[in-house]
């Protein structure tokens, strides 16, 4: 589904990434874990379209399609989602408007139309009320005044209502409780499907109980550097990333 | 030679010249009235149109955006008024008492005198007949020699005098419609409003024109008694060949209540001037506005808000996004005058540029002879976030409709504090055509 070959990018003629290879197939969940800096975050901005990012060489095609060809919105209604590390806060666009705006664009870029609105309001409702998110929210500006936790938990609603084929979720765990980790992690499961696949970022092995992966990556400045099954992320939490920084770094 | 010599006339001050001597026997008015429109004329044929070099047009070269001078028009015709029943469609649903002026000419077919009770409406022309018409052609507030007013005074044709009896609340908010039609000529309208003491009224002012090339220029003064309050909502949406001049002279007596907002959507060349003096003490005023450009259109906003009393607050807040070559001009000034103590001003003008040749100017002001005041301004010039945009494209929106989002968040700030709905709405689609017609 996401193959990745050879990655390499850039910002300010600083090189991030540096050969990452990653192969993802239909209905696999795969963990990157990895030290901070590693180029974690930037691997998903390059995946999503974002333009400070310059990629100097290699390719990522997704279901075959050129990745890097298409501009932000189209990688979007190609199926791909970025669930951010750090969602960002909208003043004057309501969370209702912008969900609205983004379903539709997807939908018009398929070809269909318009989503009736009480249609719309009546998917929203339902999806939002599994993950805990109150009508208030949904009317107040996009992520304005939401909670660390709140932010991530609109950030599942986007990836339910947007049902993208490939998931990359930044640290989503990250400034979660514990309950608003199990309500982010059920809606993530809910969405496991075989034609649907994830990259899952995460700094620690208790989003892995949550959601099990298939496979497990080290990433270190910049690229892939060991790949295992879940055992992997058990082997991290206990032994820290001292050895993948020195053989990257070699 | 110095180019100043005022000896060297252009063709619009010439042709101004013309048209006065051959309108003025036909404007209405008595000998007063006539006087006052000489006066007014001389004061303009000795200061000739501003250009650059006159500190108060520094940015809106009156001399250059004014080629010519058009004739005023005369009566509607058929086609134009029809025209004109199309334009006020979107206003339909909006109740109001509705004063329509089709290129400055009063159209009763297409008016709703029925006043609220307490709430009384005349044509200005009739009342220029009477010995009230200088009375109604002295604001008293802006200032004395401005060329927008002189030349409206000398040409004025026709207009509304409202006044809203003491302690009244209107029932219905008065709409004073001006639709322009056809096209090649000018329209002077004027609107003198009083709200006696306690009163409150809402005014719409629209200036609405699909095509064609026009002068408008529109003077309305506003004489907010002590305890009252007044709402102007203005909507602008001239033809894009149009000239566009505009007034508002508000007086303030003390505990009144002034909240204007102004949206600038057409016009090739627009000059919104607002002068705001506080005369009693304890008043308030929320002066808005947002304005919208794109090609190589010109929107200029003029503020002066003068506190020359005891404990009044002003609010001042004007946002423009612009598009193509266009261009934004905000001079902005809070004067407080010696004593007005405890005043609380702020001011604040933002512009967007959507695009790399769009320019905004933005020059505010304070000027405070008073110790024991809060006042403050401050002038944003920015293009649009891109992390916002990337977020927002990141979910599939394409660039225009998230762009479009971000501008509508941007104006929605000031739009939303429009109380009555349907206007509310009314401008918020405006924006939003603006917006879509940029996609
Ligand atoms: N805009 C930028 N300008 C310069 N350097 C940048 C920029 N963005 C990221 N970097 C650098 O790129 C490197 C990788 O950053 P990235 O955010 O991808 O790391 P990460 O693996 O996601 O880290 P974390 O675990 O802390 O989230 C870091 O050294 C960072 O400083
Ligand atoms: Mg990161």
């Amino acid at each position: 589904m996401l193959s990745i070959k050879n990655l390499h990018a850039s910002i300010e003629d600083k090189p991030i990434l540096r050969g990452l290879d990653l192969e993802v197939k239909p209905g696999e969940v795969h963990a990157i874990m990895g030290p901070n800096g590693s180029g974690k975050s930037t691997l998903s901005y390059v995946l999503a379209g974002k333009d400070d990012y310059e990629v100097t060489e290699g390719s990522a095609t997704l279901d075959g399609q050129d990745l890097f060809a298409l501009a932000a919105d189209e990688r979007a209604a190609a199926g791909l989602f970025l669930a951010f590390q750090y969602p960002l806060e909208i003043p004057g666009v309501a969370t209702m408007t912008f969900l609205k705006a983004a379903v539709n664009a997807q939908r018009r870029a398929r070809g269909e139309g318009d989503l009736p609105t009480p249609q719309f309001m009546k998917l929203v409702r339902e999806k939002a009320d599994g993950l805990g998110i109150s009508s208030d929210m949904l009317k107040r500006g996009l992520n304005v005044g939401f909670s660390g936790g709140e932010k991530k938990r609109n950030e599942i609603l986007q990836m339910a209502l947007l049902e993208p084929k490939l998931c990359v979720l930044d640290e989503t765990d990250s400034g979660l409780d514990i309950d608003a980790l199990k309500v982010v992690s059920e809606g993530v499961n809910a969405l496991r499907a075989k034609d649907r696949a994830f990259v899952v970022i995460t700094h620690y092995q208790r989003l892995l109980d949550h959601i099990a992966p298939d496979v497990v990556h080290v990433m270190a400045k910049g690229r892939i550097v060991r790949t295992g099954g879940p055992e992997l992320a058990h082997e991290l939490e206990a032994r820290g990333y001292a050895d993948y920084v020195g053989e990257a770094a070699a | 030679m110095n180019a100043e010599v005022r000896s060297i006339r252009t063709a619009a001050e010439t042709a101004l010249s013309e048209i006065f001597a051959s309108a003025f026997a036909g404007l209405p008015g008595d000998a007063a009235v006539a006087e006052r429109r000489r006066t007014a004329f001389d004061a303009f044929k000795t200061a000739g149109l501003p250009s650059r070099r006159v500190e108060d047009w520094k940015y809106t070269d009156l001399r250059a955006l004014m080629r010519d001078a058009k004739p005023v028009a005369g009566a509607p015709d058929g086609v134009m008024i029809a025209a004109a029943r199309g334009a006020l469609a979107p206003y339909a649903a909006i109740d109001a008492t509705r004063v329509t002026f089709v290129n400055g000419r009063f159209v009763e077919e297409l008016s709703d005198l029925a006043t609220a009770e307490g709430v009384s409406v005349t044509l200005l022309k009739d009342t220029l007949a009477t010995g009230a018409g200088v009375e109604a052609l002295s604001d008293g507030v802006s200032p004395v020699g401005n060329v927008a007013v002189a030349l409206n005074t000398a040409f004025v044709a026709d207009g509304v005098v409202v006044s809203v009896a003491p302690g009244v609340t209107a029932s219905r908010p008065l709409h004073v419609a001006n639709i322009q039609a056809g096209s090649e000529h000018a329209a002077y309208g004027r609107v003198v409003a009083r709200v006696g003491e306690g009163g409150n009224v809402l005014l719409i002012e629209s200036h609405i024109g699909d095509a064609g090339a026009h002068q408008t220029n529109s003077v309305v003064t506003l004489d907010v008694a002590d305890g009252a309050r007044a709402e102007l909502v203005k909507i602008q949406d001239e033809s894009l060949d149009t000239l566009h001049l505009a007034t508002l002279a508000v007086r303030l007596g003390a505990k009144a209540e002034l909240k204007t907002f102004a949206l600038a959507a057409g016009a090739r060349a627009a000059r919104q001037q607002i002068y705001v003096s506080f005369t009693g003490d304890a008043s308030t005023a929320e002066i808005r506005g947002a304005g919208f450009a794109g090609a190589s259109r010109h929107l200029d906003t003029t503020l002066v808000v003068e506190h020359d009393a005891v404990g009044c607050a002003s609010r001042e807040h004007f946002k423009t996004a612009l598009d193509g070559e266009a261009r934004s001009v905000f001079q902005g000034k809070i004067v407080v005058k010696p004593g007005a103590q405890k005043t609380d001003g702020k001011m604040m003008a933002q512009a967007l540029l959507l695009s790399e040749a769009a320019e905004a100017d933005a020059k505010p002001e304070l000027e405070i002879f008073a110790d024991d005041v809060v006042c403050g301004h401050g002038a944003t010039v920015g293009a649009l976030d891109d992390e916002l945009l990337f977020y927002l494209k990141s979910r599939g929106i394409p660039q225009k409709e998230a762009e479009a989002l971000m501008v509508q968040a941007f104006v929605g700030e000031v739009i939303e504090t429009i109380e009555h709905e349907g206007l509310r709405e009314l401008v918020t689609h405006r924006a939003l055509a603006w917006l879509t017609a940029r996609t």
